[in-house]
């Protein structure tokens, strides 16, 4: 699978620059602050919370809201990271190495978005470390952990498609990092529309299409195939979008 | 496709970008172990076409095939027999030679147990043996230049597109080049653009000058040897008698005197003038000092048909 190939080297250049290093240093840096934040607040409630029935338990007060932090700093991450996916190539003309070689157009934008994906998994890993660290003294809700998990996944596969389409648009990074950074952005409080005035229809599918709003339920530990489906067609959405702009590429314009 | 000798064949290719034709109709062949090269001055669409028939633009109009198999319809199998040298390198420059190669050669989908020998080939004959774990940013501009030829070889293509492989590098370097392309035809069949003349020459078998998108000249280097030669003598005598003992010998001919002892002879038959002028030079006693026939370099020839045809001025440009 020459898809493989082409992640294997995004992968490689990734961890050769000093920027994978450094972001993974410090989102690792500002979610273990959270995490321990976080870690405070359940150790002075634990005696209260021991009388009450159906109290939230660690899962709910640690874990939950630390992958909940991790979406919104990844929110700002991940646009970085996606920027120079196509436009570097763009602009150093190496592009025409993977064009001239007997690939397909979809084959390298599948290469290209496995390749952060391996590296947000990655850096996935990491953060869950940290609840998962808690075992060590206690129990946790394993099932919760992985369904906030997998919508942590799905959300940051959904930001990597979204910075690769905006990547295939501009031979600039900075405009490819701006750009997704702004219509994540745009699409996460999107369901803040109509949010005062009342449920209307215009609302209500505006909170659907919110990207937050599907990674909540799944943080709560509510798995709905419908929120898994809905990132899963914003992710083909995307790659699809970005194969018929690398394709133009080559066409008349 | 008569022949199971052509390679490469283009069939009224045409690229407008917007209203501007860039490549209007272009059509031809190239055979098995052959160079062919690809002149023009800037802008002419050289590199367009170079584009074009590596796959990385797609033709407004018109075909192209490689060994058979149409560029457009089946571009996985065709790319598979293409090896492509873009005019900037396409290279990463995080990655040590080796890496970059290897990651070329499982792009071309050399099986894993042959990678190996591909890169040590392609290292050896451009070169790069001894810098094989230099980062390629770290490369002179000939090296990287070499990386981006051995990049295009590496999985052995029926053809190879270079777009001007000798820019930027000094004299030593092209020679080098030059004399791995010349090895290249050997095995693969090599398309080279350039806007160099004296590189045409030296290592092309065939010869297409394009101008304003349009072929205007496709010829042997043979052929264009003999466009080549002139119909004039040029004769320099120490003691030079009066201008009419010349015209006696030449007869038909013009005699053009240039002073201090220079003539310029035009006239039907020159072997046999110039002989009978060396006879009749050596017999009177005239100091014959130098006689050769003029000819038009392949500046003058790529002058006129870009400037004539379509009346640009292209003697800037080939400078």
């Amino acid at each position: 699978m020459m898809a493989f190939t082409i992640a294997g080297r995004e992968l490689r250049s990734l961890f050769i620059s000093p920027l994978a290093w450094s972001i993974l240093a410090v989102v690792q840096l500002i979610l273990a602050y959270m995490f321990l934040t976080q870690l405070d607040l359940f150790m002075a409630l634990q005696s209260r919370l021991l009388g009450v029935a159906g109290a939230p338990g660690v899962t709910e007060i640690i874990a939950a809201p630390l992958l909940g932090n991790a979406a919104v700093v990844l929110l700002l991450v991940v646009p970085m990271l996606t920027m120079r996916l196509i436009s570097e190539e763009r602009r150093a003309q190496t592009l025409s190495l993977l064009f001239s070689a007997p690939l397909s157009m979809s084959e390298i934008v599948l290469g290209k978005f496995l390749g952060v994906m391996g590296f947000l998994l990655i850096m996935v890993l990491m953060i869950v470390l940290m609840p998962l660290s808690l075992l060590v003294g206690g129990s946790l809700d394993l099932g919760m952990l992985l369904a906030g998990t997998l919508g942590l996944v799905l959300l940051l596969a959904s930001f990597a498609a979204l910075g690769l389409f905006m990547s295939t648009l501009t031979e600039q990074p900075t405009i490819a990092a701006v750009s997704s950074f702004g219509v994540l952005l745009l699409l996460w409080i999107i369901d803040w529309a109509g949010g005062n005035s009342g449920a209307s229809q215009a609302s209500e599918l505006f909170a659907y299409l919110s990207l937050l709003r599907h990674f909540e339920s799944l943080l709560k530990g509510v798995f709905d195939s419908a929120d898994v489906i809905y990132y899963l067609l914003f992710v083909t959405l995307f790659l699809a979008m970005s194969i018929r702009r690398l394709d133009a590429d080559r066409l008349q314009h | 496709m008569t022949s199971e000798n052509i390679l490469v064949q283009v069939d009224q290719l045409s690229r407008f970008y917007g209203p501007l034709r860039a490549v209007d109709e272009i059509s031809f062949e190239v055979k098995k172990g052959e160079v062919l090269g690809f002149l023009g001055p800037n802008g002419a669409g050289k590199s367009t076409t170079m584009q074009i028939l590596s796959g990385n633009l797609a033709p407004s109009a018109g075909r192209v095939l490689i060994n058979g198999i149409d560029l457009l319809d089946q571009p996985k199998q065709a790319k598979a027999l293409l090896g492509y040298l873009p005019d900037q390198p396409p290279l990463y420059r995080e990655l040590t030679v080796d890496e970059y190669l290897l990651y070329c050669a499982r792009l071309n989908r050399i099986p894993a147990a042959q990678r190996k020998s591909a890169l040590d080939v392609a290292k050896q004959r451009c070169g790069l043996t001894e810098v094989g774990r230099r980062l390629i940013g770290n490369l002179s501009k000939g090296y990287r230049q070499r990386v981006g030829i051995a990049q295009a070889i590496i999985h052995s293509p029926a053809v190879v597109i270079l777009d001007e492989p000798t820019v930027g590098l000094d004299p030593i370097q092209i020679r080098e080049i030059r004399h791995l392309i010349s090895e290249l035809r050997d095995e693969h069949s090599v398309i080279l653009s350039t806007h160099i003349l004296p590189e045409v020459q030296a290592i092309c078998d065939r010869v297409q000058i394009i101008s304003k998108g349009r072929l205007v000249l496709s010829d042997s280097i043979a052929g264009l040897q003999q466009r080549m030669r002139g119909e004039s003598l040029w004769l320099t005598l120490r003691q030079p008698p009066e201008l009419v003992a010349l015209e006696k010998i030449v007869g038909e001919g013009q005699v053009e005197s240039l002073g201090d002892g220079h003539f310029r002879i035009h006239a039907e038959q020159l072997e046999q003038q110039a002989e009978r002028l060396v006879i009749e030079a050596v017999a009177q006693g005239w100091g014959l000092y130098e006689i050769r026939p003029e000819r038009m370099s392949l500046e003058q020839i790529f002058v006129d048909i870009t400037s004539s045809e379509y009346g640009m001025d292209a003697e800037r440009l080939v400078s």
